[in-house]
């Protein structure tokens, strides 16, 4: 029995044991000297459990008593979650070493949180829920502070820790009344209780409160405050990270939780959703008019992405959570490619990030340039970008199931949305000569960059396929 | 007789004060870090009343994961006060300003 359940979750045990194991080659080895073979080690791990977990097959397994799942929504989640953490790894590599940041700790770290999310996606139950979430917080807590000696990384990790643990406390909150009022804490054994005795005061109090505390973790407004602050404050490749696989995972356990736990009663939280897609694509798309900091910008984007993946999860039905999957794997390809770029922003050897420097960019480097101006296009949706598609599934969703309003706001708020992407494209193309921006040598960079625009324009024909997996995903959620 | 509804309250009322301690307080970020703290404790008072009073033990065992979990957050949050300190020279709510959000 106990081996069957320890065989079930070996993805999530494999990598937690390589981190372990990690940290003690990184104390006793050599220190940050070992940081660089770490770092690939680690990638390269999380590569091969990420198409481990794509070769597993459809048939959902259970272990420990329902509390965790392995079914093909976790399965899907998990190979976005691995990979995107793998890339963004080796993406951050170079700027880390050249800027005397790169600690052996900072890839044992990403790994565990890794786990935390792999344990998020996989839960089935409300203490592994937390426990995925609070090893992933924590970690990040960390990373994000890791630039010990600067005043806004100390200052990113404050804020973040701070209105992180308020989250847990309101999501930790909503977990106890909901156990309190269905008498279990398997998502299992909460649906049973609300479809034979009706959903009473204290779950949907419960439910509120664990979708708050959520929110918190994709930065959904009103819940949003610490994202640009903790962007702008993190060192780069941490933001990248913090802007691709977190996002996935608190997407998911947030698909989990209210179909899993709560399916049987949409009405109850296809509402709170709505709001929160709603607020987040319009808070998003607005306020990222006056950011003069292309981090800041960043951050304020990926409010506005979450709202339209939440916009999926509001229809409340297998096709939204399908069409959430597309949108969130077409979400974190884009941003990889935009922070690839970041990245290699620098003068005189500094880092900037400040977005008038990017005037006349197309000269010194044309192709960068031709690259960043298709993930901009994509980022705000234009058609026929792979982008486009993405607003396009999550918006059709809403429409089928009926909700007409958030569809014609989401279509509102991604026109308003599209003036700060364009504006880099102007800057770029036809902005005034200032002093130009060094042209550095990335390879790693410069390529995951052109494959990220590349993969834009060539996933028009068929987005790679991915429509059919979510498509599988979705149904074994969604019963 | 106290009953459920009694350790629900006290519970409730814990929680809101903890978060009217972060919001509310002007002064010392330590303060803040207490207010988190007053938080999941008053979570463990409800999952240990409800499991009381459905006689299961599975709040218990959740308030014990609560407590240790809250242990390492307490921990990870000191140290991030203690760097930041360092770098800023005092730990007042008000002087977190370096980024406008």
């Amino acid at each position: 029995m106990i081996g069957a359940d320890l065989f079930t979750a070996l993805p999530e045990i494999v990598l937690a044991l390589f981190a372990m194991a990690a940290l003690m080659v990184g104390v006793y080895g050599g220190k940050d000297k070992l940081a660089e073979p770490i770092l690939w080690a680690t990638a390269g791990i999380m590569v091969l459990l990420g198409l481990f977990a794509g070769s597993k097959g459809l048939e959902a397994q259970t272990a420990f008593n329902g509390m965790y799942i392995a079914d093909a929504f976790a399965h899907f989640s998990k190979m976005i979650i691995l990979f995107s953490a793998a890339v963004v790894l080796v993406m951050g590599q170079s700027y880390l070493a050249a800027r005397d940041l790169l600690r052996f700790e900072y890839p044992i770290l990403i790994a565990l949180s890794v786990v935390g999310m792999m344990l998020m996606v996989s839960s089935g139950d409300l203490i592994a829920l937390y426990m995925g979430l609070e090893l992933q917080s924590l970690a990040l807590y960390v990373v994000a502070t890791m630039n010990r000696d600067s005043l806004r990384s100390t200052e990113a990790g404050l804020k973040y820790f701070i209105l992180g643990a308020l989250a847990s406390g309101l999501l930790l909150y909503g977990a106890s009344l909901t156990y309190g009022y269905s008498g279990t804490t398997l998502f299992a054994g909460i649906i049973t209780t609300i479809s034979e005795d009706g959903m009473s005061v204290g779950l949907l109090m419960g439910l509120a409160f664990m979708l708050a505390g959520l929110a918190f973790k994709v930065s959904a407004v009103p819940f949003h405050m610490w994202t640009p602050d903790v962007y702008e404050g993190a060192p780069t490749p941490v933001t990248a990270f913090f802007a691709t696989a977190p996002k996935v995972a608190a997407m998911a356990l947030i698909a989990r939780v209210v179909h899993e736990a709560f399916g049987v009663v949409p009405g109850d939280w296809t509402q709170i959703i709505a709001f929160l897609a709603a607020a987040s694509m319009f808070v998003g798309a607005i306020a990222a008019i006056g950011q003069r900091n292309i981090k800041r910008l960043m951050a304020y984007s990926s409010i506005s992405h979450m709202g339209f993946a939440l916009v999926g999860l509001a229809a409340g039905t297998a096709q939204g959570v399908q069409a959430m999957l597309v949108y969130m794997a077409i979400y974190v390809t884009m941003n990889i490619g935009v922070f690839a770029f970041i990245l290699t922003m620098s003068r005189d050897g500094k880092p900037v990030t400040d977005i008038d420097s990017l005037r006349q960019y197309s000269k010194a480097e044309p192709l960068r340039a031709l690259a960043l101006l298709v993930l901009m296009f994509s980022l705000a949706g234009v058609p026929p970008l792979v982008g486009f598609f993405g607003k396009f599934y999550v918006l059709w969703a809403a429409v089928e199931a009926g909700m007409t309003w958030l569809a014609v706001a989401g279509v509102v708020a991604s026109v308003i949305g599209a003036f700060y992407y364009l504006r880099i494209v102007y800057y770029m193309y036809f902005g005034e000569e200032i002093e130009p921006l060094d042209t550095v040598r990335a390879p790693v960079q410069a390529t995951l960059l052109v494959a990220s625009a590349a993969i834009m324009v060539l996933g028009v024909i068929n987005l790679f396929g991915i429509e059919g997996a979510a498509a599988l995903a979705a149904n074994a959620l969604v019963k | 007789m106290v009953g459920l509804e009694h350790y629900l309250t006290v519970a409730a009322a814990l929680f809101v004060i903890g978060i009217f301690g972060i919001f509310l307080n002007r002064k010392n970020i330590i303060i803040i870090l207490m207010s988190i703290e007053l938080m999941l404790l008053s979570v463990n008072i409800n999952l240990v009343a409800f499991s009381s009073f459905l006689n299961d033990l599975v709040g218990q065992v959740f308030t014990m994961f609560v407590l240790t979990v809250a242990a390492a957050e307490a921990a990870i949050g000191l140290a991030i006060l203690v760097c930041f300190f360092r770098n800023r020279g005092t730990i007042d709510v008000e002087d977190v300003n370096v980024m406008k959000g």
